[in-house]
């Protein structure tokens, strides 16, 4: 009970970290309209996992984790109730139902146990190239097996548990598989059967606790953020970059159409820093995989340049959990002379994005990393003016003459000649 | 060089009273690039052939500002809309047509939320909705049998979900359609979006035009259709180092047609 109590108190004290974390992000956002379309997308994108299945091997193996996951904590209900009020297997009266939801629990243990199996397999054996690059060196490999090993653990725990429960095995009711484990433990006494059993059915259920709240620092904080990502995701073509509205305002006041207000001279065009960003893209950092489809697509990453989509997030979020630790620190962010640009996402990567979108297009989970990439951009050109000099060419020539190149606009008819 | 093409500036309609069907917005490229000018003729005789009433803006044209808004400057970018929305608007023009993914994806996504709203076509689509209305038709033609390959390009593909009207069209001509690897949602780009067109590329290992060339050269065919002026030089760019017996020619759909049709 007390663990239950300390375990819970510690996720919310992470969603609330999180959510403030999450509002440091003072970039504007579209409205949110159409929400129908967007419980849709929800449900199509985060529930019906309809992206991850375009890649066939993954998509099917992610899948039956995500069942068996769901699944599973069906079962979770009986052991907090055991728990809690000290019954044992409280539901079993259910007869034939409760064998067949057992039941299916320990099919699905052993399926998403394969699965775990053949995703460690494709990282550390196979080494599948995306789980591979640069920005996956140390934690977020660690962090990638540590995932994996948890599944197995719980999962096994839960097997074993079952099968160690003479009183469960006895009913024979359910336990498909585990009846084929009990064996193995025949020369046991009861008691230490017992013995086994409870410390199994321990192991799991705060397994379980301390798992949920790893969730906080790891990249399987997806399995919630996935779902307020795509809802919150954007709806209009993915072509469509946003208008700053912010540049419109002076833009209107440049061509006279209409007046200075007082507080115009104090905006910032771009995104410099995390705080610069929207709570929206935000968002999008803390719920990334870290899967790397995004970066297995992308035009400039796969002919070397440095840039990695992937990367543009996992920096984006370090960067984050690095201010919003400054605050816990002093009560409010007291500038360390870091920025996200510059000391985490270099210039060298923001100019070699093409504006493709086959990172965006890609996400499973409906993150767009190039609406971060283009933020800082203008953060480079409007702030800063520091684009390639090409670039500053190219601009000077449509701000004189209306067109990329030096010709002149009287000429745009002279194709025809 | 002389030639027969009919066109008209929106101007010279509107003094003679009359509000031409469409607006042809030639693009920047379009205009000036040696290459994609004989893309736009492509488009215009075929124009011609259908006897569609369409203007142009000639020097009243400017560039929509893609290339400026994809390098960051949205201060350029927004002058730029600002001022084409008002001789738009001033023509009192309702449909657009451009053989240009840019200029179609920045027209067509990016001009509303300034005043701007139009019915946007890119030329693949325009050409369809002429076959679909019968006021257009392809049969056969000299292509008959051959393989063509498509690149989408990535603003009217991806960014636009457009990946029918150009392949339609090519089935039209009665070509085999040979798909690249990458192609679709899928498909690579050619190096050129988000103004790399105007720049030296960053350090790699290879550039993307060479990379995607690559695949296309795996790719039996010898004619690449595309429907972008700045895939078509990006492509033609990338596939001049093949060997004698495996070039290929890169061309506008546009292109395809008026030679199929022998307009
Ligand atoms: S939009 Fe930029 S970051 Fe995304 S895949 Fe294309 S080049 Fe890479
Ligand atoms: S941004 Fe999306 S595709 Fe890229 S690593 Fe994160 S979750 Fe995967």
């Amino acid at each position: 009970m007390l663990i239950l109590i300390t375990s819970l108190g510690f996720f919310i004290r992470n969603i609330n970290r999180l959510r403030r974390n999450i509002n440091i992000g003072n970039g504007q956002t579209e409205p949110i309209t159409n929400k129908p379309e967007r419980w849709r997308n929800m449900l199509r994108i985060a529930l019906g996992q309809s992206k991850m299945v375009t890649r066939p091997i993954a998509g099917t193996l992610h899948l039956i984790v995500y069942l068996g996951f769901i699944i599973i904590n069906i079962e979770l209900i009986e052991i907090l109730i055991d728990g809690i009020f000290g019954t044992h297997r409280i539901f079993s009266s259910a007869g034939v139902l409760y064998g067949f939801l057992i039941g299916s629990f320990e099919v699905f243990a052993v399926l998403v146990l394969i699965s775990v199996i053949i995703f460690w397999i494709r990282r550390n054996i196979i080494r599948i190239k995306r789980f591979r690059e640069v920005e996956m060196k140390g934690w977020p490999k660690l962090d990638a097996d540590l995932i994996l090993y948890f599944e197995i653990l719980l999962m096994s725990l839960f097997l074993l548990m079952n099968a160690t429960d003479v009183e469960f095995q006895n009913m024979n009711n359910g336990n498909i598989i585990s009846s084929f484990i009990y064996p193995f433990f025949s020369d046991y006494s009861i008691d230490t059967l017992h013995v086994l059993e409870r410390s199994f059915w321990w192991t799991h259920i705060v397994g379980i606790l301390i798992f949920l709240n790893y969730l906080y620092y790891s990249k399987h904080l997806h399995i919630i953020l996935a779902f307020p990502n795509t809802f919150y995701g954007s709806i209009s073509k993915i072509g469509r970059l946003n208008n700053m509205k912010s540049v419109t305002n002076e833009v209107n006041i440049m061509m006279g159409k209409a007046v200075e207000s007082e507080n115009s001279n104090d905006v910032k065009f771009g995104a410099s820093d995390v705080t610069d960003l929207s709570w929206l893209q935000l968002l999008n950092a803390y719920s990334c995989t870290e899967c790397g489809r995004c970066t297995s697509v992308c035009p400039a990453n796969i002919t070397g340049k440095k840039l990695s989509p992937r990367k543009i997030m996992m920096d984006t979020r370090d960067r984050i959990e690095e201010v919003g630790k400054n605050i816990d620190k002093h009560g409010e962010f007291i500038s360390d002379d870091k920025k996200l640009l510059g000391d985490y996402i270099s210039r060298e990567e923001l100019w070699a994005c093409t504006s493709c979108n086959a990172c965006v297009e890609e996400c499973p989970i409906s993150i767009d990393p190039l609406s971060i990439i283009m933020d800082m951009r203008r953060n480079l050109v409007m702030e800063e003016s520091s684009a390639p000099n090409e670039l500053n060419n190219m601009m000077n020539n449509i701000e004189n003459n209306g067109a990329p190149w030096p010709y002149n606009q009287q000429d745009r008819l002279n194709w025809n000649e | 060089m002389m030639n027969n093409l009919k066109i008209k500036t929106i101007e010279e309609f509107l003094n003679e009273g009359i509000s031409p069907e469409i607006l042809f917005w030639v693009g920047c490229a379009g205009s000036f690039d040696d290459r994609a000018k004989k893309i736009t003729k492509a488009f215009v005789k075929i124009l011609n052939s259908a006897n569609i009433s369409f203007g142009v803006l000639g020097k009243d044209e400017s560039c929509t500002g893609d290339p400026a808004k994809r390098a960051g400057n949205e201060f350029l970018f927004q002058m730029q809309a600002m001022t084409n929305i008002e001789v738009l608007n001033s023509f009192d023009i309702k449909t657009i047509v451009t053989t240009c993914p840019h200029c179609f994806n920045t027209l067509k996504n990016e001009y509303p939320d300034l005043g701007g709203n139009y019915k946007v076509y890119h030329h693949t689509q325009f050409i369809n909705k002429l076959l679909e209305e019968g006021r257009f038709s392809i049969e056969g033609g000299s292509y008959k049998g051959k393989k063509i390959t498509y690149h989408d390009p990535c603003f009217l593909g991806r960014a636009n979900n457009e990946y029918n009207a150009p392949r339609n069209l090519i089935k039209k001509i009665d070509a085999e359609l040979a798909e690249l690897k990458r192609c679709k949602s899928k498909a690579l780009c050619c190096g050129a979006g988000g103004a790399q067109m105007f720049k030296e590329s960053e350090k790699g290992k290879t550039e993307i035009n060479l990379e995607r060339a690559e695949e296309i050269k795996k790719n039996t065919s010898k004619i690449v259709a595309t429907g972008c002026p700045f895939c078509n030089t990006m492509l033609t760019d990338g596939a001049k180092s093949f060997e004698a017996d495996k070039q290929v020619e890169v061309l506008d759909i546009a292109e395809l047609i008026v030679r199929a049709k022998d307009l």
